[in-house]
């Protein structure tokens, strides 16, 4: 409590310190607009400035203060939004809706595009702002990289990488055709990775992983305003190992296609239109063939197709600058578990723990962002979805029945957003304010799983079809202080959410897993809040030396008084920067408090504060038309044992690591 | 969208032939055939009859057995008008004794063909064995027929025989489900006490506890179970949650109608199943 009192003391004083700064030079480009917070990751400048180029999506995600990542293994982590799992964000690709077809989250939408790929991450906090569907914690739009109709123009990139911990091995290549009236962009990349070990070379097994991506960009303009594109991924990741999970993969591939339509300047209130058809297909094959000692064996397939569209207008009308999209999309979820008995004579256990679930979704939603004058800016936003769910397996249509008797097989939600903020924008001082409503559905797990553990409460978690919708009104403050020698972010964000969706106990019900603690239902707490506050603060100490410094923590608690799981306690990031003409330099500091604040009713243990330093260094040599970046660093220099709170199981992190990357464009 | 629409016209095309197929039996008051779904279990004849034995499965199995016959005059006529008992006896080593069996009916809707059910405890081998008679009135004549049978055993348990702690020999056997399901299942059992190695009467308001397991899995339990009470037809009726398929053991417990227990007892981490149990493999 006293730190929260700290935070907010610092939330009142920060704004008003700042405002008693006078200081000659504003520095408008290192103020992002607060109500969208944007990671570029551009390829065409893979920068030496990041700490290392070829690091996976899951480690950059991480470094804004909006996101956790949730780690089960060295792979596919799992996006937390303002400390919330990731039922309670629409993550896409491009605007594409991806379901995981994982009852384990082995396999969150982040983990089907490489760092390589990506030139942005959209990341809204909150249901302000978001036009990609019912949310409440807020959503991320990982955008991929294309290029654009030009002269024509052959680029390419070559790289690869080496990491020392678990030997772990990246290449890969990209080229870019560029024609005035078609362009393509195709690129592959491919991990492969031994385990790693933890500080003081313990080995943490089960750790491995190997995984490629291939994606590709082409499209073809068809008049000077207009132009079609096709876009497809695949991902295919191999022989997985997921050390906090019982369970690995041995094979999990997502093949994601669309085709888009664009027309620019159809009239002059309606500048861009654009319509997407989009299909994905996940396929994840879960199993424990390498674990030598398991209580029972089983396998865990799962399946999820996706099948969607959306359409965009934007438009400007005197002080209006207005965006509607309208969307819909239809999954079909189905997760299976076959185990398979000590004895041979017996039949093989078999159960559907996703019982073939069918979700419609279709959404409008309406924006507008409207400049007041120079100074004032607000945002209003409107979005409803009608979410349809139906249990399309009979088989499992009549497990779920024997918790639920009488269960029908559909269920129709209509779920409202409605979000405004007001921006004021001064010469070096921007400051925001956003309040928002925002429902969702619940998951597919939390609606219809059937005995899905828990590994970290040890609980088998049933599904509960007949939950209502959870609702949530929350308010985001937002100031940013930009300077010349200083700049300065500081963000409060505030969730009181109604019918709060978690796992509670059903005392006398018999666990299925061996040596599970018992049963949990997915059930609504009346109440719970969630408090997000990050700050940044960066100081340019000399033209060619920053100090950065970042931290961040977030609180959540249940009106039954328990904390929610997964909470940030206290974690900071404090790093100085040398950037001279094409050299870089970077030595940082990372950590944690002592994390006290921990659910143990969710399995959570206490945690130590630590700290971890890094340092890289990085050139980039130019020959002409092409040039080569080396990045050179090591990772947890003093090879520290440490877990954080977003470590599964306490799982612990990789010890020391040191890397190189090379890039080469040309 | 498009595989959807398939799927939906598919549905309908099955929907609308399974309509047809209803109207038919609907409108045709006499069924095609009164043995649909039955197969040829045995043969027993004598200088005036042939008796057609007929089950599910088309052999005799330890536990509950619903069998059907019909009799057949010389010249291949149906009989349509008899009035039958019959009485199991299994020839031992030492002993004899009967089963428990039960009054034979016409068949709903059927016009010569008669059923009722046998509980058999024990399977028939090369020196025990079945022997079935049969004693049918036909308009006031009466009539015998015996035969030896063979009685298979079962590959689970689904009847048990054993004293309750009021020193009655009881025989309680599953009736269904005879396909389960992974859901809750209608659970039905026959209850008979033994009075004397050739009668056996069915027992009235007592109740079967059933707490099934699966014991390959840590002997987990299942929602959704309700212990089982006397029906109408005399069967014993619950409801059984099965939450996977595979080998479950369903522990059993009786009661009698002061709610003593005669028989089982709970399971536990200490005690894993009870004395009195049946199983199911699906
Ligand atoms: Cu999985």
């Amino acid at each position: 409590m006293y730190r929260f009192i700290l935070w907010l003391v610092l939330a009142i004083s920060t704004p008003l310190a700042l405002l008693a700064q006078k200081k000659t030079t504003p520095n408008k480009d290192t103020a992002h607009v607060s109500m969208e917070e944007v990671v570029v990751i551009s390829q065409q400048n893979l920068s030496q400035k990041m700490e290392k180029p070829l690091s996976s999506l899951d480690n950059y995600l991480e470094k804004s203060s909006l996101i956790n990542m949730v780690r089960r293994g060295s792979y596919a982590w799992e996006p937390f939004i303002n400390g919330m799992s990731s039922e309670r964000s629409v993550i896409t690709i491009d605007g594409m809706r991806i379901y995981g077809a994982c009852t384990d989250k082995m396999d969150p939408v982040t983990s089907y595009v490489e760092i390589t790929n990506l030139a942005k991450a959209n990341i809204h906090s909150g249901s302000a702002g978001t036009l990609g569907g019912a949310t409440i914690a807020g959503s991320l739009d990982l955008v991929r990289k294309k290029s654009y109709f030009g002269d024509t123009q052959w680029k390419g990139i070559a790289f690869t990488g080496f990491e020392t911990n678990n030997r772990q091995w990246i290449a890969g290549a990209g080229t870019s055709i560029i024609r005035p009236r078609f362009y393509m962009d195709v690129d592959a990349t491919g991990r492969k990775a031994e385990n790693y070990a933890a500080g003081g070379q313990k080995e943490v097994l089960y750790s491995q992983y190997a995984k490629y991506n291939v994606s590709s960009v082409a499209a073809y303009r068809l008049g000077e305003h207009r132009h079609v594109e096709a876009s497809l991924i695949y991902d295919h990741a191999l022989d997985v190992g997921y050390p906090a999970l019982p369970m690995d993969v041995a094979t999990a591939k997502a093949f994601i296609g669309s085709v888009e339509y664009v027309q620019h300047h159809l009239s002059p209130t309606i500048l861009l239109s654009k319509t997407k058809l989009y299909y994905n297909d996940v396929t994840h094959i879960m199993d424990d063939t390498k674990r030598p000692i398991v209580p029972i064996r089983m396998d865990m397939p799962g399946w999820s197709k996706t099948a969607g569209f959306y359409s965009v207008l934007q438009g400007r009308v005197a002080i209006h600058e207005w965006n509607a999209t309208l969307s819909g999309h239809h999954n079909y979820s189905l997760a299976e578990m076959t185990m398979f008995s000590n004895d041979s004579t017996r039949k093989d256990m078999f159960m559907l723990t996703w019982p073939g679930v069918n979700t419609d979704y279709g959404d409008l939603a309406l924006k507008d962002i409207i400049a007041i004058n120079d100074d004032w800016k607000a945002t209003v936003n409107i979005g409803v979805g009608v979410h349809h769910n139906k249990i399309a397996n009979t088989f499992g249509w009549e497990s779920l029945q024997i918790f639920y008797p009488g269960l029908k097989q559909s269920k129709t939600r209509i779920l409202k957003r409605l979000s405004a903020a007001m921006e004021h924008k001064g010469e070096q001082l921007i400051y925001s304010l956003a309040l928002a409503y925002g429902e969702r559905a619940p998951s597919v797990s939390e609606g219809y799983g059937f005995y899905l553990f828990n590994s970290s409460d040890r609980f088998d978690y049933i599904g509960n079809p007949w939950m209502k919708n959870e609702k949530s009104g929350n308010a985001t403050l937002t100031a940013t202080y930009a300077g010349a020698k200083l700049s300065v972010k500081l963000t409060g964000a505030y969730f009181y959410i109604k019918d709060y969706i978690i796992g509670k106990i059903q005392p006398g019900l018999s666990p299925m897993t061996i040596g599970g603690n018992g049963i949990k239902r997915y059930e609504q707490l009346p109440h719970a809040t969630i408090f997000n506050s990050a700050l940044d603060v960066n100081y340019y100490l000399t033209e060619k030396l920053t100090w950065s410094n970042r931290c961040s923590y977030r609180r959540g608690i249940g009106s039954d008084g328990i904390n929610l799981p997964l909470m940030q306690p206290f974690s900071y990031n404090s790093g100085l920067t040398y950037a001279h003409s094409s050299f870089t330099a970077d030595a940082n500091v990372s950590g944690a408090v002592k994390h006290t604040a921990y659910s143990a009713d969710y399995g959570e243990r206490p945690l130590p504060s630590y700290a971890v330093i890094n340092l890289s260094a990085a050139k980039r040599f130019a020959f002409k038309q092409q040039s080569l970046l080396v990045k050179a660093g090591v990772e947890n220099l003093l090879d520290t044992y440490y877990t954080t709170f977003s470590d599964w199981n306490r799982v612990p992190r990789m010890g020391r690591n040191f890397f190189i990357n090379l890039l080469w464009n040309y | 969208m498009l595989f959807q629409i398939k799927k939906i016209s598919f549905a309908l095309v099955w929907l609308s032939l399974l309509f047809v197929a209803c109207n038919k039996t609907d409108n045709n008051p006499t069924p095609v055939n009164e043995l649909e779904g039955l197969k040829q279990a045995a043969v027993i004849t004598n200088s005036t009859h042939t008796i057609t034995l007929y089950t599910a499965t088309g052999t005799f199995q330890t536990g509950y057995n619903a069998i059907y016959f019909q009799v057949k005059k010389a010249d291949g006529s149906l009989v349509k008008n008899a009035t039958a008992t019959w009485t199991p006896m299994m020839h031992m080593m030492s002993k004899s004794h009967s089963c428990p069996a039960s009054a034979i009916t016409m068949k709903p809707q059927a016009t010569a063909t008669y059923g009722g059910h046998i509980i058999f405890q024990m399977p028939s081998n090369s020196t025990e064995y079945w022997e079935l008679s049969l004693s049918y009135t036909i308009d006031g004549v009466s009539y015998t027929a015996t035969s030896q049978i063979t009685v298979a055993a079962s590959s689970h348990q689904v009847v048990t025989s054993f004293k309750g702690s009021d020193s009655v020999r009881y025989i309680l056997a599953l009736v269904a489900p005879t396909q389960p399901k992974v859901a809750i299942n209608d659970i039905s059992a026959a209850l008979y006490k033994m009075e004397t190695m050739t009668r056996f009467v069915p027992v009235d308001k007592y109740t079967i506890m059933i707490d099934p397991r699966m014991p390959d899995m840590g002997n987990h339990s299942s929602p959704g179970n309700e212990h089982l009470v006397q029906g109408a037809d005399k069967l014993y009726h619950g409801k059984l949650g099965l939450t996977m398929t595979g080998y479950w053991k369903i522990n059993l417990q009786l009661l009698d109608t002061a709610a003593h227990t005669l028989k089982g007892e709970p399971v536990s981490d200490a005690n894993p199943a009870s004395s009195i149990y049946f199983e199911l493999e699906f």
